[in-house]
């Protein structure tokens, strides 16, 4: 007999049994679903870490003493400790090959206060280099200059954020903000970067030159500076990172390379992406230990089935069904079950995952090979479970299938 | 009557291996069968019928001897083709009526021809209501084997056995789960069909029921003892005037 007739027994015979069926089916919708979802939450993790590493700019190494190292050694003689200092920042810059940017970086918090608008901001205090490594575009307005930070001038650049919420339907370009009642001069608006992945808004910053920022914000009592630097290309990347670790060694007597963290982005996007690489393995795997159960699922139904229909497959071969007649019934029973349940369950699935990243407000990643192989294994399942009980109820002895009580 | 040998068996023995023993079903059946004739096969449990009924109607293989069938030997047929043969050649109606559940009575008509080749769904549709008004329930086709009566359930399973247009009708105990006026009116409907030039093997063990047949064959201990042409033929239809009419109406709805 043709595959197409079978088929529509086969089919038949699927909604005879409708809540058998259903229930059958729910495994591997689970199943299939509970894939879909894991993976989509998994992957979406991955890419927000890998787009927010590569939103820090392109070939960026971070210089950061280690704090922890620097209380231990609290006690040593003053200038024997490892903070960084200005004459790092010029030492990388003239000894350092590859070096294309440098700038310090301090950061602090402050109050933020234009006419009656108040604000609680970050400030950033930088050198005009700092706009070029980490990518930063302006909206309008413009950067400060060079000779601005030289002078310390009370002048800065502010995200999206500061913007709209002080200078409410105003033009900040020219105005005058108070950072801690200090009067700041408004050079400029950088464009939109949007939240981070931890829902930081990457947009809620000021940017001044380090040196006000210092003199006029921190004090130089309270100063801890990290160094941002970026490398000509990403080869020059391992080769930068050690010399500048040198330098440092040569620069703070008594330090060891235990001292500073020199971290390449590369360094950080690998160890971001092997933590949420595991993250998604482990919710696959979950989420395959219940499409396998979903699978033994199928099979306990269907040996059910095929003992609960001796009866009628004995009948079927008395009017002329053949063993691959049955055989192929039962598996194509089987297959339908796990196709249309891993159908329903890349919808349930895919919206769940949807769902989810907009009320957990997490950032998810449909991928297609997530789909592949949710269906392929539900397929796969299907076959290897379905055979096992087909075979059973195709190599039945007619008489005693026909005897069957 | 033509003399056209639908079946032929020679020799046919068949034994089964219970354990150390082996019990010998039959012993050594010669028979030949008309095209055309109204066979009833009697014998007490354990004479061999329904062996030989299994042989005839391919649901079993015999341990010797041959079984010619159309003029073809079945009993050296492979499995697909002995498959080939149940679906086109032979027509069964059991004792426990054997419908599939959940099924319609039209739906379980058109069985034999699912599993024939190619038809479309309108074609066999329309055989099979054939075959539900000759046994006349085409007024039942939607109905489910669970809302009919034991009679009309039996009638649908003649209905699926004649859909195919068999060589024969084997018959296998069809009036042992029914009353005897319902026995009485399946044994005229194969009357019917025997009249409209079917050929049909009854196995039975009511030796009322034989008197319908043309020709009675009795088996014992796996060997024919008698093989005669029934003197006394009883017409069902004129059996069932002289029946008391059941009060009460079996069908359900």
């Amino acid at each position: 007999m043709d595959i197409i007739s079978i088929m529509k027994i086969a089919f038949k015979s699927l909604a005879r049994n409708k809540t058998r069926t259903f229930l059958t089916m729910l495994g591997i919708i689970i199943g299939v679903g509970a894939v879909i979802t894991m993976i989509a939450i998994g992957q979406g993790a991955t890419k927000q870490v890998n787009e927010q590493i590569s939103s820090m700019g392109t070939n960026v190494i971070m210089v950061v003493s280690n704090m922890s190292n620097t209380q231990s050694r609290a006690r040593q003689a003053a200038g024997s400790g490892n903070l960084l200092d200005e004459g790092d920042v010029k030492a990388i810059q003239e000894n350092v090959d590859g070096v294309l940017y440098v700038s310090p970086v301090y950061n602090t918090y402050g109050q933020l206060k234009y006419g009656s608008n108040n604000w609680r901001g970050s400030i950033t205090g930088v050198d005009v280099d700092y706009f070029l490594i980490r990518d930063l575009s302006l909206e309008y307005g413009q950067y400060f200059y060079p000779s601005e930070v030289e002078s310390g001038a009370k002048v800065c650049v502010i995200g999206k954020t500061v913007a709209d919420n002080l200078f409410v339907g105003e033009d900040p370009v020219g105005k005058t903000m108070r950072i801690r009642h200090i009067p700041f001069t408004i050079k400029g608006v950088l464009k939109s970067k949007g939240a981070s992945s931890m829902g930081m808004d990457q947009d809620d910053i000021v940017i001044a030159p380090h040196t006000t920022t210092v003199s006029r914000l921190i004090g130089q009592r309270w100063k801890f500076m990290t160094i941002i630097v970026s490398a000509i290309s990403k080869e020059r990347i391992p080769m930068v990172q050690e010399d500048i670790m040198n330098i440092l060694l040569t620069r703070h007597n008594g330090t060891t390379r235990d001292d500073f963290i020199v971290r390449s982005q590369t360094d950080i996007a690998e160890a971001a992406s092997a933590v949420s690489n595991t993250l998604t393995f482990l919710l696959a795997s979950i989420a395959g230990i219940s499409l396998l159960v979903g699978g033994i699922g199928i099979m306990n139904i269907m040996l059910v089935s095929v003992t609960e229909r001796i009866k009628e497959i004995g009948i079927r071969m008395a009017v002329g069904a053949s063993k691959r007649d049955v055989l192929l019934q039962f598996i194509i029973e089987a297959i339908t079950i796990s196709v249309i349940g891993g159908l329903i369950g890349i919808i349930m699935g895919w919206s769940l995952a949807v769902v989810l990243g907009q009320t957990m407000n997490w950032s998810i990643s449909v991928t297609p090979w997530s789909i592949l192989l949710a269906v392929g294994f539900s397929c796969a399942v299907g076959i290897f479970f379905g055979w096992y009980p087909a075979r059973k109820a195709a190599n039945l002895n007619l008489i005693d299938a026909l005897r069957y009580e | 009557m033509d003399n056209n040998i639908l079946i032929s068996v020679r020799d046919l023995t068949k034994s089964y291996q219970m354990g150390e023993i082996s019990v010998h079903a039959l012993r050594g059946i010669n028979l030949d069968i008309d095209e055309g004739d109204f066979v009833a096969i009697m014998g007490p449990s354990g004479s061999g019928k329904t062996t030989f009924m299994n042989l005839l109607g391919c649901l079993d293989k015999p341990t010797s001897g041959s079984y010619f069938l159309d003029g073809i030997n079945v009993a050296e047929m492979d499995d697909k083709a002995i498959t080939q043969v149940r679906n086109q050649k032979i027509g069964y109606v059991f004792q426990a009526f054997y419908l599939l559940p959940r099924t319609t009575a039209l739906e379980n008509v058109e069985l034999p021809l699912l599993y024939r080749h190619k038809m479309s769904s309108k074609e066999r549709r329309e055989k099979a209501m054939q075959a539900l008004e000759i046994v006349g329930l085409a007024d039942r086709a939607k109905h489910y084997p669970n809302q009919l009566s034991g009679g009309q359930q039996q009638r649908v399973a003649i209905a699926r056995a004649i859909v195919n247009d068999p060589a024969f009708i084997l018959a296998d105990e069809p009036t042992g789960n029914l009353d005897s006026r319902t026995s009485v009116e399946v044994l005229e409907l194969f009357q019917k069909l025997h009249s409209q030039g079917k050929t049909i093997i009854l196995v039975t063990h009511e030796y009322d029921l034989s008197h319908y047949a043309l020709r009675i064959i009795t088996f014992r201990d796996g060997k024919v003892i008698s093989d005669a042409p029934n003197l006394d033929v009883h017409i069902a239809s004129e059996d069932l005037k002289k029946m008391p009419q059941l009060d009460i109406e079996e069908e359900v709805l």
